[in-house]
């Protein structure tokens, strides 16, 4: 039973992906944006190549929500062209495994976006993001799977509705500001002068409560939220 | 309990919108091998029957039976006796045919996914156009992948949604002995359509609706276009 929720989890994040290297259209906009955001705020902020405290977390942490809710709209429209989502809903497996694999697909986009902005945000903010990368990878991916978590139960939910894009920020931020201020605040911990490692510690604790609770409410919620 | 269930059965449904109902008050029954029409103007409520037959949608009131079983005490094992063909035709555009059809197989949990999209890449005619993007086929060459896709895992139940939409004679021919074959082979088939034209003949039975209820039904399909005027008007 399990083997074949994550069985279903596994195809339906590859077929995600495989149609994303065939079009590229959600990475490279996603990117583009991100860059976009961080190379905007530099230029508005860093003076003689110093960024006031703190900033450089909070630029990483919206760089990150902005990619991150232009990704899911995009995903989730993909199945609305050709109706494809009822397909999915109507297979014989657990339907939120629909959702976990809609998730892993989002998360894998978003890890390569990440993977560009945090050298870029260390270059361009002076932040130092080798300090303690196995403290920053675990803020980034805790914080990106909660926002994640939250965002693609509701791009599912909003897929058929014609407001969908302007309703999904604001569904989406309000809920998920716990999550924003713990990876902002954790991130900031580890950026600062002298890195306050407990502090990041906490914040990775709570962030791990956050992303507990927001995937267990999302995997209960999937099938009665789709069918209704 | 055996999930060949032999009779889909419709009590008392309705569906509602806020207050605006889209369906009310619908009660029939399906037999094995009958092909059921539901025949009706746009937005009689066609396309949401379909839905709540196929578990997608829930009824506000009234239920579906599938044999014995309703869609909430069957699960997963009820839908995966139900194949859909929709009017979007469910569908990847950016993946090959063969593509598509071992994505759905693998999600029906077929034993050998490969094998089957290969067996239902032939049965469409389609064999040699197997590994081309689907963004690159005419609307009856998806029409048949889709169709095949929706009968991979020999479903009990066929659910199709304006199936004739945008086909030529001869793809609308071949459509309607797939669904003969399935007839034959004991399926249940509910068709919503608007092509009088194409059902006349083929349906076992006409059910007509207008603004989500019933309003005639019919177990003789010939001459459709007279009957369907009369009990529409």
């Amino acid at each position: 039973m399990i083997g074949s929720f994550f069985r279903v989890a596994w195809y339906v994040m590859r077929k995600d992906l495989t149609v994303e290297v065939r079009s590229k259209e959600v990475l490279l906009t996603t990117l583009f944006f991100a860059v976009s955001v961080v190379l905007v705020f530099s230029f508005a902020i860093v003076r003689e190549g110093r960024a006031p405290d703190d900033v450089a977390a909070g630029i990483l942490w919206v760089a990150v929500s902005f990619a991150g809710t232009l990704a899911m709209g995009r995903t989730f429209e993909r199945e609305r062209y050709n109706d494809t989502l009822r397909a999915l809903l109507l297979a014989p497996s657990d339907r939120p495994a629909i959702y976990v694999g809609k998730l892993l697909g989002l998360l894998a986009l978003l890890a390569l976006v990440e993977i560009v902005l945090v050298p870029l945000i260390g270059l361009l903010f002076n932040a130092p993001i080798l300090a303690f990368p196995g403290r920053l990878a675990a803020l980034l991916a805790l914080g990106t799977l909660g926002f994640a978590a939250v965002g693609t139960l509701f791009a599912a939910m909003l897929v058929r509705v014609r407001s969908r894009d302007t309703l999904l920020p604001v569904l989406l931020y309000p809920i998920t500001i716990p999550v924003m201020i713990a990876g902002v605040r954790g991130t900031a911990a580890l950026f600062q002068d002298t890195p306050d490692l407990p502090m990041a510690q906490f914040w990775i604790g709570l962030l791990i409560v956050w992303d507990v609770i927001f995937i267990t409410l999302a995997l209960w919620t999937f099938e009665p939220v789709m069918t209704e | 309990m055996s999930s060949e269930f032999q009779r889909l059965t419709v009590i008392d449904l309705a569906r509602h919108y806020g207050r605006r109902k889209a369906l009310s008050q619908v009660n029939f029954s399906c037999d094995a091998g009958e092909i059921i029409g539901l025949l009706g103007p746009n937005g009689a409520g066609k396309s949401t029957l379909l839905n709540i037959l196929a578990t997608l949608l829930s009824p506000s009131r009234g239920r579906v039976e599938y044999g014995e079983r309703t869609a909430s005490e069957g699960g997963a094992e009820i839908r995966g006796r139900i194949g859909m063909l929709g009017h979007d035709l469910f569908l990847y555009p950016e993946l090959t045919a063969r593509e598509n059809l071992v994505f759905f197989a693998q999600l029906y949990g077929l034993p050998d996914a490969r094998m089957a999209a290969g067996a239902a890449l032939t049965r469409a005619g389609l064999a040699d156009r197997g590994d081309d993007l689907v963004s690159g086929f005419s609307r009856g060459m998806r029409q048949r992948v889709a169709l095949e896709r929706a009968l991979l895992h020999e479903p009990r139940l066929v659910l199709l949604d304006e199936p004739f939409t945008g086909l030529d004679q001869a793809s609308t021919a071949a459509l309607v002995a797939r669904l003969r074959e399935r007839q034959a082979a004991g399926c249940l088939l509910v068709i919503a359509t608007h092509d009088l034209e194409v059902a006349d003949g083929l349906l076992s039975r006409a059910i007509y609706l207008k603004n989500g209820r019933i309003v005639g039904t019919d177990s003789d399909s010939r001459g459709l276009s007279e009957r369907y005027r009369l009990a529409i008007q």
